[in-house]
């Protein structure tokens, strides 16, 4: 899952083309310090002079989201003379996970942390610590609450995300009168909320439960009760016409209870996230379209942020929108969006 | 043990007797009470292809259910179920690139079997609790299913073996799947198998009291080793079952089947304490699970009152089983 952001500025989505996007599988296992390649190898700990230390901290070790961010992240610190030392919780929400981390990282002399914060308050005092020893701490993907706990955090704005897939989902359907469905995340999340509102804001409905929506479930983002929600849904609600789903695994488990009813080819599934299956279900035909977020240009913009804070002192400030792209096969006038070979080019996971 | 009882009255002890000798029968008589209720106060749910859907969502749950009852009756509990079920659907749609489908499938299975002997090794040879040995094993089968699928989905296609149970028999509004019908054919057979032979009898038998299991001759080690890799062999074709169902493997996906499972179990009138209960309740008590959530959304309830209710009827089932066992022991 990802997560979210709240600013307003359209950047336009840099087409990085990336030759190599597949997760190199079981690149890198938990708690790894890779050492970075190109400079001298490093021995003990302390590393080489010269070296600069980056921390990051992520959810989760195994989400392919994350496994993204990782990877950019280290990739880019390689040719910049710096080094990333990655660690994470043990689970979606593990904020004593994160806040292990964060003091173990200080203990390794890091220069600066990125971090995707679990629950956005948990980790505010790990996170003073850090700023205590004069190290830099920049959020990554999710705000911290309140977001000035850090200087800086690099982030798509989910709220945007929701209103461009809304946008479009509303050029498409024309005339007829949506009945949506709504696939969210859970009640507490600010990513699902965000997402959600975004979308219907995009339809031209009002936040929450217009009456336009006819039914709604909290999948985790899972796409196995997803599936079984959408099943149930389905017996109540089966003139549905539109279905938001949270992330691409959640749009997975509606498209399968739609196709076992058949009911497939009436009903317009869309997507936010962004990963490599879901652009591929786009390709397919299954998902009308999704919404991308850019993991590797968040990891790379906050290398970069910490490598200039190192030599220079200077730090970033602010939210720093990372961007969102439409990506459909079946573009319409006046709505921007990339088309599905773009998007396997370009997706994570 | 014998104890007096204090004099009560005798029908409560009747019916008592009645509840320890088939510890199905609550379990059956609250599903029925819930099947009544949700057809009188919706419009949506008594009918046969709501049914069908209520099936279905169950099969995979069930199946996990089915080996997690052999384990608990022996008085173990197996917290790396969907964990094994997880890595066995990620090896059958990987290894599916480099042989055919049900070569793949066969191998997820047998490694779903080995990985579960090497818990009931630990059990029975290191005398380890087997909360801990398959709490142990949870997290080293989910590392390793993210390392070996780098974190990412593999999608499978839909017209291969891997998906054959996905498949359904259609009969007027009725649909029932392949899946479904190998999850009825496999609690058949595990139903006989617990019923029926000796083996089902040693099994009982060491859940009730490994040592005197021990002294009247039973091979106690090697009837626990023989449930583990049953069970295990049981969560390969659960994976095999879920692939039908879903037509990805997701390493993320099924994190709380473990626990979903032990759920169905609980509900389904096994006891925690082992030697009693059986397959018949775990079905209905996953059925209990489906139906209830099913319902509850056919009513337009929440999903968090669908969990809470839930766990309301754990805690419910478990008191029952405190209850009827004291008077029978």
């Amino acid at each position: 899952m990802s997560l979210s952001a709240c600013t307003k500025n359209s950047t336009a989505s840099p087409a990085t083309s990336s030759g190599s996007s597949a997760a190199a599988a079981g690149s890198a296992a938990a708690p790894s310090s890779a050492a970075a390649a190109g400079s001298a190898p490093v021995s003990a700990a302390g590393g080489s002079a010269g070296t600069i230390k980056i921390g990051l901290v992520t959810k989760t070790d195994s989400n392919p989201y994350f496994v993204k961010l990782r990877e950019s992240a280290k990739a880019l610190a390689a040719t910049q003379g710096a080094q990333v030392i990655a660690l994470a919780g043990k689970f979606d929400g593990d904020n004593e996970g994160q806040v292990t981390a964060i003091e173990n990282l200080i203990q390794q002399g890091v220069k600066g942390i990125m971090i995707t914060p679990s629950n956005s308050a948990g980790i505010l005092n790990a996170i003073k610590e850090a700023e205590a020893k004069g190290i830099l701490v920049i959020a990554l993907d999710s705000e911290t609450t309140p977001v000035t706990a850090v200087p800086a955090t690099y982030a798509t704005d989910n709220l945007q995300a929701g209103v461009l897939l809304g946008k479009y989902v509303k050029a498409k359907m024309g005339a007829t009168a949506p009945k949506i469905i709504t696939m969210d995340l859970d009640p507490s999340a600010s990513v699902g909320i965000q997402r959600h509102n975004g979308f219907l804001e995009g339809m031209g409905l009002p936040d929450g439960t217009p009456p336009q929506v006819i039914g709604s479930a909290l999948t985790a983002g899972d796409q196995t009760k997803a599936q079984s929600a959408m099943e149930n849904l389905l017996q109540a609600h089966p003139d549905v016409n539109v279905v938001y789903s949270i992330n691409e695994p959640a749009g997975r488990g509606a498209y399968q209870a739609l196709s076992e009813k058949n009911l497939q080819s009436k009903v317009i599934v869309g997507s936010i996230d962004g990963s490599c299956s879901g652009v591929q279900y786009v390709k397919d035909g299954k998902f009308v379209a999704t919404v991308m977020q850019f993991p590797k240009i968040m990891a790379e913009d906050g290398v970069k942020a910490i490598v200039d804070f190192a030599k220079t002192g200077t730090k970033p400030t602010g939210v720093i929108n990372t961007g969102a792209t439409l990506i459909t096969d079946k573009p319409l006038a006046g709505i921007d969006s990339k088309d599905s070979t773009w998007g396997l080019a370009n997706c994570w996971g | 043990m014998t104890s007096i009882a204090p004099p009560k009255a005798r029908g409560t002890d009747r019916a008592k007797e009645i509840f320890a000798r088939s510890p199905a029968l609550g379990p059956t008589a609250a599903l029925i009470v819930a099947l009544v209720f949700f057809s009188i106060a919706t419009s949506t749910f008594l009918n046969l292809d709501n049914f069908s859907t209520i099936v279905g969502q169950t099969v995979v749950v069930s199946t996990l259910a089915l080996g997690q009852t052999l384990v608990i009756l022996t008085a173990g509990i197996d917290l790396a179920n969907g964990a094994i079920m997880v890595f066995a659907t990620v090896m059958m749609a990987k290894l599916s690139m480099q042989m055919a489908s049900s070569a793949a499938i066969l191998v997820g299975i047998l490694v779903a079997g080995g990985v579960a002997a090497i818990s009931g090794l630990l059990v029975t040879r290191l005398r380890l609790p087997p909360f801990i040995v398959t709490l142990g094993m949870l997290a080293v089968v989910t590392a390793v299913s993210a390392l070996y699928s780098g974190g990412t989905t593999t999608d499978v296609s839909a017209d291969s073996t891997l998906t054959l149970l996905g498949k359904q028999i259609t009969i007027g509004s009725l649909n029932i799947s392949y899946g479904t019908v190998l999850a009825a054919i496999l609690f058949l057979v595990m139903w006989l198998a617990l019923g029926k032979t000796g083996w089902g009898r040693h099994v009982y038998a060491v859940g009730n009291d490994a040592e005197a299991s021990r002294l009247n001759g039973i091979n106690v080690k090697g009837v626990l080793l023989s449930v583990y890799i049953v069970a295990g062999i049981v969560y390969g074709l659960a994976a095999w079952m879920a692939l039908g169902r879903s037509p990805s493997a997701d390493p993320n996906a099924f994190q709380t089947g473990n626990l979903d499972s032990i759920t169905a179990v609980v509900i389904g009138g096994t006891s925690l304490f082992g030697g009693r209960g059986g397959m018949v309740g775990t079905i209905i008590g996953a059925l209990i699970v489906s139906v209830l959530r099913n319902g509850l959304t056919a009513m337009q309830i929440d999903s968090n009152y669908q969990n809470l209710a839930t766990g309301v009827l754990v805690i419910l089932a478990v008191a029952f089983d405190q209850l009827t066992r004291r008077r029978s022991s």
